[in-house]
Formats: C-alpha cells, structure tokens, sequence
C-alpha cells in the first residue's frame, strides 16, 4: 500500500469512527481540554454555525442515531407514525449521551422537529433550549425579522459563554465557514466530474466529521481527503449517475449509501447533511455580519422541502440534474417525513417532464435490510445503462 | 384541522340557525364564479376571515371539506385517488381527501362544485404541513397565492417581533394581494367593525366552554364542541349571523344549566354524568358518531378540549380588537393551539382538568397530524404526573377509514374507565 493509500485509509478510518461515535467521543474530548469550554447541539438542517463558533463555542450537528443506538427508551415517547430521528434523539439524550451539550437549537423544519424542542424544555429545563424560526417570505420583512430572532439569539449565545459575540470575531468566524463551504462544493464538483475517485460512502462520512469536529479541523481534513482521493489510483466503471433526494434531515444509515453505490450507481449529487450546503456560495464580509449572513440565507439558499417555495416547483431541481448530467433520481425519504413525502409528487413531476427516469424508496436511520433496495436501486441502474431510461 | 357542522346534533334554535348558514354559504360558493365574487382559499388556524369579509371575499376552508366529505363517507375514494396519483401513505389525510377532491371535479361536501379560487391565502400557523398543502394547490390553479408566515411560540411567548412580523406581512403582503385580487381599497373602518363583532360573539362562546365547569355540564366540550365552533373558526367569524348563534346557543345552555340537564348527543340527553373528562388532539371524523357513542354508553363527558382552540383561544381572555386591527389579527394569529410550544400546552391542559374538576383526559392521537401528535406521549406523561389524574390514549385518523380500529377503541377506552373507577376507589378508601 502507497503511503497516500495508506494516509487516505487512515483518515477514513477516522472520519467513520467518529460517524459511528454516538457517544461524542470527540465533542467530550475538545471540551476537557480547556476548562470552561462549551458545546451546542443543533437539529437538522441548518443554523449559522458560525454565531456559535464566534462564542468560543463548539456546534455540534445531532443527526439522531443513526443504526448505532438500541432504542429503548425512545419509542415510549413516540407513536408508531413518526420518523425515526426524534426517538434516537430521545433514546440518547435520556442516556445522558447528549449531556455534553450545553444547550440545543431546534430550527424550523418540520412540526416533529418543532415538538422536539417543547419535550427537551420539559424534560430537560436547566439546559437551554432553543427554537429557531427561519423566515418564509424571503423578502426585506422576513429578513427584519430573521435579523432580530438571530440578534437575540447571540445575546443568549453570549450569555451562556460568558462573553458577548462581537462583530470581527463573527467575521472570522464567517471566514472559516465560508472556507468549510468552498471546500464542501468543491468536493461535490469532484465527486460531480469524477465519481470514482470521491465516492459518496466515503465523501459522507468525511463531511459527516463536520458535525462534531471544530471548523478549522474540519477544513484541514477536507483539505486531506480533497488532495488524497484526488490523487487516488481508481478508475471509472460503467455506473449510472444518479442523484439522491429527500434524505435532508434523518439520514440513512451509511449501509444504504454503499448499497446503492455498489448497486451500480454513482451518486453525482444528494441532499444528504443539507446544512452544509443550504447557502450557496460565501457569505460576503461586512461591517454587519449578522445582517449579512440572514440576506445570504434568504437569497441564496438552495430550494428545500422544508422552505416555502410556491412557483416552479423542481425547476432548480431539473437544473441541478442536468449540470451533474444526472441519468436517474432516487427519491430516498424517511418514512413519515412530511416536508419530503409531501413534495416528494411536486419534484416527481418535474423530473418526469424533464423526461428524467426515477424510483423512490424510504428508510429508517436504522434500516438494517438492504435486499429489496439493492435490487430496486440495481434494477434501475441496468435499466438506465441499458435503455437509456428506467 | 378544523370544525364539523350542518349535521342534525345540536340544540334547538341555534342547530336551526347555524344550519341555515351553512346552507347559505354553501349557495354562495356554488354561484360566486357565475356572480363574479372572489373566493380565497384558506386554513382554520390563524384564518383572517374580518380581512376576507372586509374585501367581499368569500373564504373556503379545505380542512372543512375534508372533514365533511369523512362525515359523509367520500373521503376514503379520495384519499385513494390521490395516493394513485402517487401521494404518500404516510401523509397528513387532510390533504390527500382535499387533493382528490379538487381532482375529481372539486364537488364540495353538500354536492355543489365549489369556486376555483381567486387567492389562496396561505395562512402559515401552527402546522408545516399547511405551506406543502398549498404548495401543491398551486399546482392545481392558476391563482395569487399570498403567504402569512406565523412564527411559532418556541419560548412560550408571542414576542413583539413576532407581531411585528406578522402586522408587516399583512400591510406590505397580504393587504395588497386581497386589494389586487378584488380592485377594492383596504378599508380599515370596515375591519374594525367585523372585528367588533367577532369579539361579542368571543364573549358568548367563551361562556358556552365555560358552562362545563357546572355539574352536570350541560355541554360536551369536544364531540358537542365541534358544532359550537364550527361558526367562530370558519367563515362566520365577524358577522351579525355568528352573533345571534352565539347569543342563541349561550342562551340555550343557560337553559340546560337552569333544568339540570347534561350535553344533547345523538342518543339524545345524557342522562348521567358518570365521568367527566378533558380530551387532547382532533376528532376521528371518519367514525365520529361511533366514538361519541361509546363515550355515551359510559356516561363519559367532555368538559374541556384542546381541539376547540385551534381556531383560536378565547378561555384565556384573547378577544379581536376593533381598535388595534391587524396587530389584533396577529396576536390571534400567534395564539392558535398548535402554535404553542409543548410546555405551554401541558399547562393548559393542567389547568383545564384541574378547573373542570375532570377525573382525567385522554388523548385521541391522529395518524395524520404530527402538528399536534408529536410529543402527546410526553404531555400525557406529564399531566399525570402534575394532576394526579389518570391519562389515557387511543389512536385513529382524521379523513382515513382504514385507520379506526372500533374494537381497538373500545377496548381501550374501557381499560381506561376501569383505571378511573380504581383510582376513585382508592381515594375513597383513603377518606
Ligand atoms: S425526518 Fe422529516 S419528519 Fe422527521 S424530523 Fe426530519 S424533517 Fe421532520
Ligand atoms: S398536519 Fe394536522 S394541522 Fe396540519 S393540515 Fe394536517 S391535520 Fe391540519
């Protein structure tokens, strides 16, 4: 093995290892280092960072628990109806595998999500918790708004660090996130142009690390993985370029993800940890960077089941598929996800007019049979390889 | 979510009236393309309906017609039409019976065609599941959608910036959306004046809930409160009719309070009250008569529901402000129960089995909602522990059939009575 196989292997190896840690080894460890040190969780999708990181605080993105967390506890507080993300989330803050978080922030994404943060206020009320309403009309109101939630939101940010959020510290911290966001794309343009050298299973679990690792440690893996899997000896095989939709909030398990890819697709794009992506572009710098990052967000946040967006539904969708020059859609929702079962026949009928083949399945993070959607993500592929069209 | 009507339950005089009004408006809806009348779209929750009367804008409420089609068995095919057209299982009914609808030729629930819509007047409280709903209308017609997104009380507050949120989106929004719809200028005078009518009608209804404190209650606040709703939370809100339904219907359970009487249900007077309960979560419309009827043949009331505030809360002295309109419809709009965070729901159902003097609540857990059902689990926990009451839990559908197991129901249902007999017992043999 060369020794960039091997450093490649090796940051993989890790990268996984904190995917699987569903005790946040790494949030415990960056917290015992220095006395005083404070941890923030946040819900999917997505919530400036940045305000955290510019507290001298670490975000730490809770995806639930993927298949690595037995569910004992949580089903009790969950009908049979609801996705799965809630309870693993339940299962592991009851087990005090959350109890490094200092506080939590719920963003606005769908009712399941919202709830939550009323039960972590009843369960758990010495431990901040708060809700984040993303603004819906994308205009100068809602950005007064989203403005003035954030605005208080740093004071309470402040407060729980014990220092106020000042302007230049923000900047940085924009700037370091602006640098993990060009990264991300970056990586996203690889995997579009040459799927065999940064698969989606391996790509994942490195932005994955994101959700637990401090931002300049992030940058500095991504930087690796970037020059290792670009200088990586593989070669191109006969799949199908295919793009994953729907899996935005509860993720599936990463076994799913390989199952497709060894199913005969590359995914050449996906919506999988959304929050690292929902903003397109940089946030510029600004004498108000607050202001700044809520007008980046309402103008250029990508189109999302979870954001109101009444006119041309799937177009930007359409357009996505043809820049990665997408063969096929996998619509890949969880089960009992409204935001994206409910747009799920919207975006459907776009891609159908686009004259673009699909085939959608759901999933549970803690699917563990992966037969029926070998075969169906299988099927479609050779359909697609063979005719041209599913 | 929302309110049933125009069936044979009810009292006297104001069962009369609040039919004919339904008649009434039914026929509008069924001319108003011919007489060239506006119609918007729009939801129970945080429905502005003073600003729709106030354009001459006849409103039409989806969840009404779903609800309604369930009543009269209609919904299961278009639950069905709309799953074919690929619609997930997994969704909110409401929206599936309301879609297959409108694909079937949008006959409304009484057999009439309703209106396409002029505007679809998005009104964003309480539930994501309302913005996809309408996305998906969109699709449908070729119409204005105007958007009131709502903030949700995450802290258990309506704060200034919230209000001031929504009033802005009215003014700079919503307002100018209705006046382009209809060519008619805002009139402000207008508004007031249907606002003030709604907040003597508020009065009214607010006595009606009230009435169930007294023993017997002379109303059932859930399967009875549904028809006592239906005015105030649809298209009536704000007109002389409501008013004099109101008048009419508080006078009624004045009388019913003065004989001693308990709830008129369909098996006519209850005539013992044998439990007296407060109930979580909407109506099973699909069966609503079968589950009206096994709270009967247990002499089971209902005093106090949650359902009956998702149009608005009145019991906790919020009434429509003639002289602060839109900053009134916001504060309205903001106090819907489901956009209550989950501590402040807990609390109010303390507080309603506590002020009832309920021997316990239930928890009727939608399939459909999750708006309302994520969490009930941890309410119910948590109300049981702070009231010291029992609390049970069932599970069935809004618009879906195949979601209501009777036997499962009653079985459940039984469990739990047998639950509050024995914790009566042992306070009892403590005395
Ligand atoms: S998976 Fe879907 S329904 Fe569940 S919490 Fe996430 S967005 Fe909400
Ligand atoms: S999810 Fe609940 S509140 Fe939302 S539309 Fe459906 S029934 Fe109404």
């Amino acid at each position: 093995m060369s020794e960039s196989t091997a450093e490649l292997q090796s940051l993989l190896k890790r990268a996984e290892a904190l995917y699987h840690d569903m005790h946040f080894g790494a949030v415990r460890a960056w917290k015992d280092a220095e006395p005083g040190r404070r941890a923030v969780g946040i819900l999917p999708v997505w919530f400036p960072r940045e305000l955290i990181h510019a507290a001298g605080m670490l975000p730490v993105s809770v995806m639930g628990g993927g298949d690595d967390v037995e569910i004992i506890k949580g089903d009790a507080y969950f009908q049979s109806y609801i996705c799965h993300l809630p309870r693993s989330t339940m299962e592991m803050s009851l087990n005090g595998g959350l109890d490094m978080l200092d506080a939590m922030i719920f963003p606005s994404i769908c009712d399941v999500i919202r709830n939550l943060s009323g039960m972590w206020q009843l369960l758990f009320p010495d431990r901040p918790a708060w809700y984040f309403d993303m603004p819906q009309s994308s205009d100068a109101i809602g950005r007064r708004f989203c403005g003035r939630e954030l605005a208080e939101l740093r004071d309470a940010l402040g407060a729980l660090a014990g220092s106020s959020i000042e302007d230049d510290v923000l900047r940085e911290s924009v700037r370091l996130y602006n640098e993990n966001r060009r990264l991300v794309e970056a990586l996203y343009e690889t995997r579009r142009e040459r799927p065999w050298l940064c698969p989606t299973s391996e790509l994942y679990v490195v932005l994955r690390a994101g959700n637990v690792l401090p931002v300049e440690e992030h940058n500095a893996m991504l930087r690796s993985y970037a020059e290792l899997a670009g200088g990586a000896e593989r070669h191109a095989i006969d799949n199908a370029r295919v793009v994953v939709v729907g899996s935005f909030c509860e993720q599936p398990p990463l076994n799913l993800i390989r199952t497709i890819e060894r199913a005969g697709c590359y995914i050449v794009d996906d919506d999988l940890l959304l929050g690292n992506r929902l903003v397109r572009g940089d946030v510029p710098d600004s004498d108000d960077p607050l202001d700044t990052i809520v007008g980046t967000f309402i103008d250029h946040a990508r189109e999302a089941s979870f954001l109101y967006r009444p006119a041309d539904k799937g177009a930007e969708l359409v357009q996505g598929l043809e820049a990665c020059r997408a063969e096929g859609v996998l619509f890949c929702a969880p089960s009992f996800c409204d935001p994206a079962l409910l747009d799920q026949p919207m975006l459907v009928e776009a891609v159908e007019e686009a004259g673009i083949p699909h085939t959608s399945f759901k999933y549970a993070e803690n699917t563990g049979q992966f037969q029926v959607i070998r075969e169906q993500a299988g099927t479609f592929a050779d359909s697609i390889k063979l005719w041209g069209a599913a | 979510m929302s309110t049933a009507s125009g069936n044979t339950v009810g009292m006297d005089s104001s069962m009369a009236l609040q039919k004919q009004m339904l008649a009434r408006h039914y026929d509008r809806l069924s001319r108003a393309e011919e007489e060239g009348r506006a119609c918007a779209y729009t939801f129970v929750p945080g429905n502005l309906t003073e600003l729709l009367l106030s354009f001459d804008i006849l409103p039409v409420l989806p969840e009404i017609n779903a609800l309604q089609n369930a009543m009269r068995k209609k919904s299961r095919d278009y639950i069905a039409t709309a799953e074919k057209l690929g619609h997930s299982e997994d969704v909110c009914t409401y929206v599936k019976c309301d879609l297959g609808m409108a694909k079937s030729g949008n006959v409304g629930p009484t057999g009439e065609r309703l209106p396409d819509p002029s505007v679809l007047l998005l009104s964003y409280t309480g539930c994501f599941t309302f913005m996809k709903w309408f996305e998906i209308l969109k699709q449908e017609y070729d119409c204005p959608i105007a958007m009131l997104h709502v903030p949700y009380q995450g802290a258990g507050a309506a704060t200034r910036n919230m209000r001031d949120y929504v009033v802005e989106q009215l003014k700079e929004n919503v307002i100018p959306q209705l006046e382009a719809v209809t060519g008619k200028r805002y009139d402000e005078d207008r508004l007031s004046e249907h606002l003030a009518a709604s907040a003597r009608a508020e009065d009214d209804f607010v006595a009606v809930l009230e009435s169930a404190k007294h023993k017997p209650s002379p109303i059932d606040a859930y399967f009875g409160g549904v028809y006592y709703i239906s005015p105030i939370f649809t298209a009536f809100r704000g007109t002389p009719e409501a008013e004099s339904y109101y008048e009419t219907l508080r006078e009624e359970v004045q009388e019913r309070i003065g004989g001693g009487l308990g709830p008129i249900t369909p098996e006519g007077t209850l005539p013992e009250e044998r439990y007296r309960l407060v109930v979580e979560g909407p109506p099973c419309w699909t069966n609503f008569r079968d589950l009206w009827k096994m709270f009967y043949d247990e002499g089971a009331v209902v005093v106090a529901s949650t359902y009956t505030k998702v149009g608005g809360i009145y019991d906790n002295g919020f009434r429509h402000d003639p002289s602060r309109p839109l900053e009134s419809l916001a504060e309205y709009c903001l106090g819907c129960y489901t956009n209550l965070n989950l501590p402040s729901r807990t609390d109010m159902i303390v507080k309603y089995v506590e002020d009832y003097d309920a021997d316990g609540f239930l928890v009727n857990s939608v399939k459909s909602c999750n708006s309302f059902s994520a969490g009930q689990l941890l309410i119910l926990r948590q109300v049981e522990e702070r009231t010291g009451r029992p609390g049970g839990f069932f599970e069935s559908d809004l618009v879906d059939p195949r979601y209501f197991s009777g036997a499962n129901v009653k079985n459940r249902l039984e469990s739990y009575f047998q639950m509050v007999e024995q914790k009566r017992s042992a306070v009892r043999s403590l005395s």
